[in-house]
């Protein structure tokens, strides 16, 4: 019997259908056909994970640390998380219900995402940010509501930008400082207007932290440790980068009771709980990872001093950035839109950057560059970036 | 960073890699190359830097042999064991001493050509020393890690070449 009468049925959801590919996506599998390409496109550390680290997941495995944990992650590690939390950010929170362990950030994000929005709710946000944001709004039915920074502010969110862009249903400010891609990061002034702004708006703001720790600038408190803040944040903040654990996929999530509570709940029934394997691994990080966290930020700060004088030098101008391990160079000076200027990079000198476009149409005129490389690669980059460049002109 | 600070900076960087160029210390520290080379300068001259050495894979030593001797040692009265310790360190064989605590006094390691070289220089030289109480010789078979890098590359992981 055949049943070619019948049309074949669209079996993904139509707003599924309708999210754009991540355009970091395309140029990944160009990147992918070529031999010899020095990446700088990469966002995750060229550390090893520190073997003490590694050690701590072996050794869970050989002593049977192997079954499910509690729904909000292993009590030990939620109170390590809380203790690491009030010492390094200011920031109390109660391990029995104000924390919650992920499946990294992105696992955070989502079920916080998933916990607060209904149909229609809009969700303020700034670009350039990270390529997942928008999407994971959009799979919610909510509405996705970029704010554009500037170079000339650094990429600093301002305020005047973020009330031109409230409505009514305004109802959470998503912030990612410091940030991916820019490596822009906030003062405590900065951090202030955009809190009274929240406050006045009665907005919830997530806080994605997860650079926080690869900061270059002297630390301050979370924006969630500022009055009237606590009861109206959730800060979003994991191991990956600071450690350099990006495959254990451990994040953690720190906020209200009931938020958190609500958060439970889709965790639950998604995700039951993250691996205690790499759990086991989290807690030996924070009991004992301070030197080797330290030793790669400085690592960090040392390679972006290199990077930045460079492409000044070159005349791509990117300014100083305060965190992440990204410089985000403007490359309009050269008379090619990003996407054109990486491509020919590629091609005609095999490096790899990330065009600006990827993380926002307000990326145009830049690119990404990630500093977590060794500084050896990256002066062969920037040399060749150096050649590329004149060759325009 | 005043000087004390970079002075910090470029020990911790040097002893990562003694051949870092002057160049490549300024950048990273957000100085300049004149200053870096003038602050070594001051580094070496103050004897905090008392020179430069490459780590070599055993493999490339040439038949080199290497041992540690543990050596037990009489003290002497006002200088303990510092005369002995500077008296053993000028023997050219001798590679490094340390005064450690524990079983014996003096922890030497010690290059030869051959194990008979080593054997004769332990018999003649140091055994006979003053204030030399008694030696145990352990000669090294293979070495893993040497000056905080491992000899062997076992990590060979890529990672994806664009990640956002």
């Amino acid at each position: 019997m055949s049943d070619s009468k019948l049309s074949p049925r669209q079996w993904v959801a139509p707003h599924v259908a309708g999210l754009p590919r991540s355009g970091i996506r395309d140029f990944f599998e160009l990147v992918q056909t070529m031999d010899d390409v020095i990446s700088l496109g990469i966002g995750e550390p060229d550390f090893v994970t520190p073997w003490h680290i590694r050690e701590a997941c072996i050794y869970a495995i050989n002593h049977g640390y192997t079954s499910y944990t509690s729904n909000l992650g292993d009590p030990r590690l939620r109170k390590a998380i809380c203790k690491y939390s009030a010492e390094t950010f200011g920031l109390h929170y109660r391990p029995e219900n104000e924390c919650i362990v992920t499946v990294g950030v992105s696992e955070a994000l989502d079920i916080v995402l998933r916990a607060v929005l209904s149909p229609g709710d809009e969700v303020l946000y700034h670009e350039p940010c990270y390529v997942s944001y928008a999407p994971s709004v959009r799979m919610l039915h909510a509405v996705p509501v970029p704010v554009l920074t500037r170079g000339e502010n650094d990429f600093v969110l301002q305020v005047e930008d973020l009330e031109k862009a409230l409505t009514p249903r305004s109802k959470v400010l998503l912030l990612n400082y410091p940030n991916n891609p820019t490596g822009a990061g906030l003062t405590m002034a900065d951090k202030q207007r955009i809190a009274d702004f929240a406050i006045r708006h009665n907005l919830l703001v997530l806080s994605d932290e997860i650079y926080e720790e690869i900061s270059y600038i002297p630390r301050t408190p979370s924006i969630a440790s500022l009055p009237g803040m606590k009861e109206r944040t959730v800060t979003l903040n994991g191991f990956s980068k600071a450690f350099a654990m990006t495959g254990f996929r451990i994040g953690y999530a720190c906020g209200p009771a009931d938020l958190i509570e609500a958060m439970m709940k889709i965790h639950q029934y998604s995700m039951l709980c993250a691996s205690s394997i790499a759990q086991a691994g989290a807690l030996e990080a924070l009991q004992n990872g301070q030197g080797p966290r330290e030793d790669m930020r400085r690592e960090y700060e040392q390679r972006r001093n290199v990077i930045v004088k460079r492409l000044n030098e070159i005349g791509l101008s990117c300014f100083m950035p305060r965190g992440a391990f990204y410089v985000f160079p403007c490359i309009s000076s050269t008379g090619l839109d990003s996407t054109s200027f990486a491509k020919r990079l590629l091609q005609e000198k095999q490096v790899a950057v990330v065009p600006g476009t990827a993380f926002g149409s307000c990326g145009e005129g830049f690119v990404r560059c990630s500093y977590a490389t060794s500084l050896e690669e990256i002066e062969i980059a920037l040399t060749r970036i150096q050649e590329f460049v004149s060759g325009l002109s | 960073m005043n000087d004390d600070t970079l002075k910090k900076e470029i020990v911790a960087l040097l002893r990562r890699n003694a051949r870092m160029p002057e160049k490549e210390i300024a950048d990273r520290l957000n100085s300049s190359a004149d200053k870096i080379a003038a602050l070594i300068r001051e580094l070496e001259r103050d004897r905090v830097i008392m020179g430069y050495c490459a780590i070599i894979n055993q493999e490339a030593e040439n038949g080199e042999v290497r041992a540690i001797i543990e050596v037990g040692v009489q003290p002497e009265r006002d200088t303990g064991f510092d005369m002995t310790a500077e008296r053993l360190g000028k023997f050219p064989e001798v590679h490094s001493v340390y005064l450690v605590s524990g079983q014996y006094d003096l922890r030497l390691e010690v290059v030869g050509q051959s194990l008979q070289d080593i054997a004769s220089f332990v018999s003649s030289k140091l055994a006979s020393q003053p204030g030399v109480k008694s030696t145990a010789t352990y000669f090294l078979l293979k070495k893993y890690k040497e000056a905080g890098v491992q000899i062997s590359k076992d990590e060979h992981y890529e990672r994806l070449k664009i990640v956002p």
